[in-house]
């Protein structure tokens, strides 16, 4: 079975706010959702599949549940970090395709920025088995495995901090445009290798930026997507995978991309060279890199090259990616990425991107996720969409 | 010689307690596989190569490599007095890669692929496996 057709992103919402102190986390899941389905002209009594991840407060998708009113066929709380709602998209799609729902919302939110509860609560992890051999050495937080990553790209590959720099500024030209964007000003590979070093080779302005917010999107089967008076995006090919420690011999030179991509692509009947716009997930410089090579759209070590070239600064290059300014200017609600990833392609497709940063004819567009850690274990997860007809 | 590193106290358990155990002896004790030979890591009763579940636990070298290294500028908790200091992935003789801190050395002088070996900083019951520059710690 393929979800290819199955299934389509009938509405897609972004909380508009990056700090938000005075509502709590329930309260911006109900208020992404119900922004989405008024985006597909939709509402909460229609929503028969709901999922979330690790961000959700509580018992996750049944305490939101409880809060939202939802009656439910189909719960799922898969939770890979920042990637889970590239997950949830589609899983949403196979649900669907079984005939388990029909109208499946996709809930984010959180507020890191304003000493909300961390997301996923680093307590729960204290009982991984993996804990005692992980948490001794003061990794600081997310950045320290993806320097860890960093480090390794550059000693196999020769890639150098002005390359990844290269992919910030591309960020923030596309940021200068999103009146929403966290980071609005564009800023250049001198200003991005001359911030203060966090953990090496990665700078400050290696990172994502930290902000409350969140989104969510709704999934439709195709019948119900035909009913609605808004343009979708047709789910084409999705993939997943984790990538882990492999008993002890991690690779640090590859993401679980290399799985994941060729799964949906496969799936989707397209190749690398098909996608016009892509959503790559940016936690860090080193994730947008290390995931461009994975997915094929350059060899293995030559993302540094690639980048350097312009090719992900929209609307002309040869990859525009995270046209609304992405994790590393515009929003990473509850420190994740993936749904914005999802919102964004949503938008090329639809036409609606920032009419600076819109790729002409958008037809097939690419979302990808890394939750969890490039430095130990994390979950890839890539979808590509296309227009209606696609 | 002690790095001044914080050293958080290990909590054994039924699985890895061997592992701990070394430690506080000042040796490094690695579960194999009796199966299929693999040397497990991170230390536990279980072989993710094959699925085994017997395994003999033997002292390794405490010799090793630098897979991949990073200088951390910023430490959360009690690390943010001792910055900068360096967490990396250190492959051990034995073929692991585990994580740990590089100490007994300025941390711009730390390399990829440089040999380090085993030093044991205690912590508690326990010690915890830090590396130094090969040759520095005897
Ligand atoms: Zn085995």
């Amino acid at each position: 079975m393929s979800v290819r057709g199955a299934a389509f992103i009938a509405g897609a919402y972004e909380h508009p706010l990056r700090e938000i102190p005075d509502r709590t986390v329930a309260q911006i899941h109900a208020e992404v959702a119900a922004g989405a389905l008024a985006d597909a002209g939709l509402g909460f009594d229609d929503v028969d599949g709901y999922f979330c991840a690790g961000d959700a407060p509580g018992f996750g998708g049944l305490s939101m549940a409880d809060y939202m009113g939802l009656q439910l066929s189909y719960v799922d709380n898969t939770e890979t970090g920042g990637s889970s709602y590239l997950y949830h998209v589609g899983h949403a799609a196979a649900a669907i395709a079984a005939g388990k729902c029909r109208v499946a919302l996709v809930t984010l939110a959180g507020k890191p920025r304003t000493g909300g509860p961390p997301p996923g609560g680093a307590g729960r992890f204290f009982d991984a088995p993996e804990s005692g051999f992980e948490t001794f050495w003061g990794i600081p937080g997310a950045i320290g495995g993806y320097a860890l990553a960093a480090q390794r790209h550059m000693y196999e590959f020769g890639t150098t901090s002005e390359q990844l720099a290269e992919i910030k500024v591309a960020a923030s030209l596309h940021a200068q445009h999103n009146p929403n964007a966290f980071l609005p000003d564009p800023v250049t590979v001198e200003e991005v290798v001359d911030s203060p070093m966090i953990c090496s080779p990665l700078h400050r302005l290696d990172c994502c930026v930290i902000t409350d917010g969140g989104g969510a999107v709704v999934v439709v089967a195709p019948e119900v997507a035909r009913q609605l008076d808004r343009t979708c995006a047709k789910v084409l090919g999705h993939g997943e995978a984790p990538k882990h420690t492999a008993n002890g011999r991690i690779d640090l030179t590859y993401s679980g991309a290399v799985w994941s991509g060729p799964r949906a692509f496969e799936e989707a009947g397209v190749t690398p060279a098909d996608v016009d716009y892509a959503s790559i997930y940016d936690s860090f410089t080193i994730t947008v890199m290390m995931t461009l090579e994975d997915l094929g759209f350059c060899e293995k070590g030559k993302g540094g090259p690639f980048v350097a070239d312009g090719a992900l600064v929209a609307p002309d290059g040869r990859l525009p990616f995270n046209t609304d300014g992405g994790g590393l200017c515009n929003n990473h609600p509850a420190n994740r990425g993936g749904m914005t990833k999802i919102i964004e392609a949503v938008r090329q497709i639809r036409g609606e991107a920032h009419p600076a940063v819109q790729v002409p004819d958008c037809r097939i567009a690419l979302a990808h996720g890394t939750g969890g850690s490039l430095g130990m274990r994390h979950g890839s997860a890539t979808l590509i969409l296309g227009q209606e007809d696609a | 010689m002690s790095s001044g590193l914080p050293t958080a106290e290990p909590r054994p358990t039924v699985e890895n307690h061997p592992y701990w155990e070394g430690t506080a002896q000042g040796r490094l004790v690695l579960p194999r596989c009796t199966a299929c030979g693999t040397v497990i890591w991170y230390p536990r009763a279980f072989c993710s190569s094959c699925r085994g579940t017997d395994v003999e636990w033997f002292e390794a070298s405490g010799r090793g490599t630098i897979y991949s290294f990073t200088i951390s500028h910023r430490g959360q908790g009690p690390w943010r007095d001792v910055a900068p200091y360096v967490v990396a992935y250190v492959e051990l003789e034995e073929g692991p890669r585990v994580l740990t801190n590089v100490v007994g050395c300025d941390p711009d002088e730390v390399k990829v692929a440089q040999p380090v070996e085993a030093v044991f900083e205690p912590a508690g019951e326990y010690a915890l496996l830090r590396f130094a520059p090969a040759g520095t710690t005897s």
